[in-house]
């Protein structure tokens, strides 16, 4: 292209979004979140064994309002990868490619996550383990 | 790897404006413009064009464009009913033939540019070279080993032939490996959905003989498994096949031949 001098004709900036795009972009990002996050999970482990102190510590950054906000958006990003891991199964066996099928698929797979997260959430506050 | 900014000599600068005069049925058409000569950015020019006196299908504006306001828009076409493939080019954010695009389905505003993340050789032409030529390293013909039949061609049967419905209709317009965010960040190496659906046609073609090497070739992460099933390529084909699906068939047959 650089030898050419020809320029390149826009892409991602004019095209047309659509739901498929959306799940594939969101799996690869909350791929990263949760390789980022099982640091988090590294450190509470790491807390737990120190004793105490260290526990209290860890417990009160989870537990304050960031920490509680960073660990939603940690439950959500698994729910998704979940949900959306599904989904790259049922493909994987050649099933779903019908655009209709796959538009709807898309949708369940975003739904879904929210749901769960919610769900999980709801007894996580109504426990108190927060 | 994949660079989502275009690089400085692509960016798209303001361009002329064409008012329509006395037009009964106005309606404005955005396009894309490069030309080698001027050593200039591409520009995005705006067209107003009188429907009154226009056909229904986008390449009807074009060529109204081409005749009576400016001469040297520049873009390729031939058969205007979407056999050809040639009039390929992205429009109101989807990747489809103008032939068979009608204006009735677009946004107001028209907005047409070449096909994504291609060289532009003019205006709506892209450099297709290394898409044909990804084309040709799938040998996509029939290769056999057993001797030609002394009498007869090679028999197919009508179950046999089913399996290559929906493959053999593609046309090479790259509408779907231009839509592919894959292809766009890997194009250089990853075959993308056109050539893969090609490859596919003929492995699941009854009388080609080679269906190993076939697979051999394609068993590769570029080649082969940059395919992440964003579905771009099945939701944007003019003629409404499925490359994702081919593509998925062929992972599967990886599978299957391992086992």
């Amino acid at each position: 292209m650089a030898q050419t001098g020809r320029p390149l004709s826009p892409h991602l900036g004019i095209y047309r979004w659509g739901v498929q795009m959306t799940t594939s972009i969101l799996h690869r990002a909350t791929g990263i979140a949760l390789a980022v996050g099982t640091l988090v999970v590294l450190w509470g482990l790491l807390a737990l064994a120190g004793g105490a102190d260290s526990w209290a510590t860890f417990k009160a950054c989870a537990g304050s309002i960031i920490g509680t906000i960073v660990l939603i958006g940690w439950t959500w990003a698994l729910s998704f990868h979940l949900c959306n891991g599904i989904r790259h199964l049922i493909q994987d066996a050649g099933k779903g490619y019908a655009i209709a099928d796959f538009k709807r698929s898309s949708w369940l797979a975003i739904v879904f996550s929210v749901v769960l997260t919610v769900i999980i959430w709801a007894i996580v506050f109504s426990g108190g383990a927060a | 790897m994949a660079e989502f900014s275009l690089p400085k000599n692509s960016k798209i600068q303001t361009g002329k404006h064409y008012p329509a005069k006395n037009a009964k049925k106005p309606r404005t058409f955005k396009i894309y413009r490069w030309t080698p000569d001027d050593g200039q950015n591409p520009r995005q020019d705006t067209f107003e064009v009188d429907l009154a006196s226009c056909g229904p299908m986008v390449l009807d504006a074009l060529l109204k464009i081409k005749n009576e306001i400016d001469s040297s828009l520049t873009l390729r076409r031939s058969c205007r009913e979407g056999i050809c493939g040639s009039c390929a080019m992205n429009i109101d954010g989807t990747n489809t033939l103008a032939c068979t695009k009608a204006i009735s389905d677009c946004k107001d505003t028209v907005t047409i540019y070449p096909l994504p993340h291609m060289p532009v050789v003019k205006d709506l032409v892209p450099d297709l070279t290394h898409f044909y030529a990804q084309f040709a390293s799938v040998k996509p013909w029939l290769r056999t080993q057993s001797p030609v039949p002394a009498d007869k061609e090679r028999l197919q049967s009508p179950e046999d032939r089913k399996k290559i419905d929906g493959l053999y209709e593609c046309i090479l317009c790259a509408c779907c490996s231009t839509s592919c965010p894959s292809y766009w960040w890997n194009g250089e190496r990853y075959l993308g959905p056109a050539v893969l659906l090609q490859a596919y046609r003929w492995i699941a073609d009854s009388r080609d003989e080679d269906t190993g090497a076939r697979l051999d070739d394609l068993e590769d992460p570029f080649r082969l498994y940059r395919c992440h099933t964003i579905m771009n390529c099945a939701r944007t084909c003019p003629k409404g096949l499925n490359p994702a699906k081919a593509i998925a068939e062929i992972k599967k047959l990886m599978i299957e031949r391992r086992a």
